[in-house]
């Protein structure tokens, strides 16, 4: 037992590793999601484990191959990345049992297996990109989730499925190379790719330009894969014509850990005082973050299908997120952190209840779907505590995120952004009313038969995370604990 | 192209010695340069010219799309196997140090086990996608 948790750092990603070419062998939709099933529960309870030793015993780190850092790939694990790790795998799990019933429907028939090999190799990716140490290892983990994303994409059934995908595969690549340029510069610089190691000799080198450059094509890199406002475009296309399972799973995790490596290069590995302190890269993010909050709320309230009004909602919520990290103190790192777990949380729960009003009337537009709430009356609570979330209502999630981003905005000079956080905030409640006044407020549309409930095996998973984002706006106790941890660790490096 | 008689005659011949060269990239990887990509490649390239040649019907009975897909699996599998068995021996996952009697002799059979999954991968990956692009109809 105590060699497995020794080697839990390891197991947490090769456990779905191995799982995707077993799909592949197993070849049968049932058995594919069985094993598929079985790799994100452990990477789950993995997460978990890790999540308590780190905050219990301090950070882990794992050398691969036996090969010490900082030569070898390490595996460090501290509170901020075990953070989000748990964060990927508990929606994996949970989107993972919602697509059993979802994805027949949804992708042309014969595949299921495949799907279950991409949606493992996803999980594969975006958890290594999380716990790996070594900069070099995040591109290749960032490769493995971006190819495998793509294809999943793709096989959403419509035609535009494939256009959204060959989109996403050029802004995607074009983000991948940017970080890839940018650690190339940094191991010409610094001959190391370790982590904790850059941390320590990019002091020395502040200066130079290939630095300098290196922090630029790294940071415009990441927005892309994050993307944030204006790099966004591939993404509202992508979730809106992604088999639904898929945009809940990527829409809560997939630019979340984009996000986090952000995080991770701007704080640790250049350090604050390079990053805001030398480079303005306060007014770099501020701006696109408070553009995006703005230009995606206001595209949100103009969409007809809900799957895209919700994409261009997620921009907007990717701008909030940025806007924490631009603040630049701890509490901004915090409440950014808490605010990738909680969206995470409502945009899994809004699209899988997407989902479940897809399965039953096959279409996502809100002429559709109007008077669907009072036939689907359990989709629709899902879809009210959802929105309650995305608006920061108090006992919702999203109430705790607005909460400490007004706190960390507070503690700046920057105080007006707290209004324009409540304006932006106003615009979400357009979208969301005219989502709910469409199904609650409605007539049905003529001469469609009354639809029943969404099937039991989509409607739990629905609504738990539905019920995930009541439970964590009234009990926040973990992802505090959690997010004050990493704030401070993400702040003094490795090192300090 | 049945009927260019010395594109098939020179294929034929040159076939052969394209898989020879494919199995020496790849056991002698780990002395020179080569390596699992590498061979991988050489090898499809062998598969692929066979189907330029002789058509893609030829191609897909010498080498069976089922049995090619699972191929892709099964050089996955042999990669993240030779990790288990090194964290089975007690080593951290990939450790090859432990897999033989000295460390050296572990490292030189763990990388040429690793060496061997990755080329099958990629050659059965090279040889789907000559199939999948081959094969659209249009």
């Amino acid at each position: 037992m105590n060699t497995l948790l020794a080697h839990l750092p390891a197991l947490q990603v090769v456990v779905p590793m191995v799982a995707a070419p077993l799909c592949l062998l197993a070849g049968r939709a049932g058995l594919a999601w069985i094993i598929a099933f079985l790799a994100a529960a452990f990477a789950t309870v993995a997460a978990a484990l890790l999540a308590y030793q780190t905050l219990h015993h301090g950070p882990i780190s794992y050398a691969m191959g036996g090969w010490a850092p900082p030569w070898g790939i390490e595996y460090a694990v501290d509170t901020a990345n075990a953070f989000i790790l748990l964060l990927v795998a508990a929606i994996a799990c949970v989107v993972l049992v919602f697509c059993r019933t979802s994805i027949p429907k949804e992708i042309r028939a014969g595949r299921e297996h495949l799907f279950y090999c991409m949606y493992t190799l996803c999980l594969t990716g975006l958890l290594g990109i999380a716990i790996t140490g070594d900069a070099f290892n995040v591109f290749v983990f960032l490769e493995i989730s971006s190819l495998s994303s793509y294809a999943l994409i793709a096989m959403g059934g419509r035609r535009k499925s494939l256009t959204a995908a060959f989109q996403y595969l050029i802004m995607g690549t074009i983000g991948a190379t940017f970080f890839l340029i940018g650690v190339g510069l940094l191991y010409m610089m610094t001959g190391t790719l370790n982590m904790a190691d850059l941390s320590a000799r990019i002091p020395e080198l502040q200066d130079s330009r290939p630095v300098l450059a290196a922090f630029a094509f790294i940071t415009v890199g990441l927005a892309l894969k994050a993307a944030l406002f204006p790099l966004h475009l591939w993404l509202p296309n992508a979730y809106a014509y992604a088999p639904s399972g898929v945009s809940a799973f990527m829409a809560a995790t997939a630019t979340k850990v984009s996000l986090y490596v952000l995080l991770r290069f701007t704080f640790t590995i250049f350090g604050s005082e390079f990053a805001f302190g030398n480079l303005p890269l306060l007014w770099v993010l501020l701006v696109p973050a408070v553009l995006a909050m703005f230009a995606g709320s206001f595209s949100a309230i103009f969409q007809t299908d809900i799957k895209r009004m919700l994409a261009y909602s997620s921009v907007a919520q990717i701008g909030y997120i940025t806007l924490a990290i631009a603040l630049a103190n701890p509490a901004g790192v915090q409440a950014a952190m808490i605010h990738i777990f909680n969206h995470g949380l409502m945009k899994a729960a809004l699209f899988c209840a997407m989902g479940c009003i897809f399965y039953r009337i096959g279409s996502t537009r809100i002429d559709q779907m109007a008077g669907l709430g009072r036939q689907m009356p359990w989709t629709f609570a899902a879809i009210v505590t959802g929105g309650l979330s995305l608006l920061g209502v108090p006992l919702t999630a999203g109430y705790i995120s607005k909460w400490y981003l007004v706190q960390a905005a507070l503690q700046t000079d920057l105080w007006w952004l707290v209004i324009l956080i409540a304006l932006s905030s106003m615009l979400a409640l357009v979208y969301v009313w005219r989502l709910v006044e469409a199904l609650y407020f409605q007539e049905p549309v003529p001469g469609r038969e009354a639809v029943r409930e969404a099937p039991l095996s989509m409607l739990l998973p629905t609504l738990l995370l539905a019920g995930a984002n009541i439970y964590f706006g009234l009990d926040t106790r973990l992802p505090v604990a959690m997010t004050e941890n990493a704030a401070l660790l993400l702040f003094q490096g490795p090192g300090g | 192209m049945k009927h260019h008689r010395v594109l098939r005659i020179v294929s034929k011949l040159l076939i052969p010695f394209i898989m020879l060269f494919a199995l020496y990239v790849q056991f002698h990887g780990d002395f020179g340069p080569g390596g699992g990509f590498q061979a991988g490649v050489i090898l499809a390239s062998a598969f692929i010219l066979y189907g330029l040649i002789f058509g893609l019907e030829n191609a897909r009975k010498v080498a069976p799309p089922a049995v090619v897909t699972r191929l892709v699996a099964a050089g996955v599998l042999i990669y993240a196997a030779t990790g288990y068995a090194g964290l089975l021996k007690g080593g951290n996952f990939l450790d090859y140090g432990v897999l033989g009697a000295t460390p050296v002799a572990g490292q030189h059979l763990g990388i040429l086990i690793i060496e061997f999954g990755v080329g099958t991968t990629v050659a059965a990956s090279m040889i789907t996608i000559f199939f999948l692009f081959a094969g659209r109809e249009r």
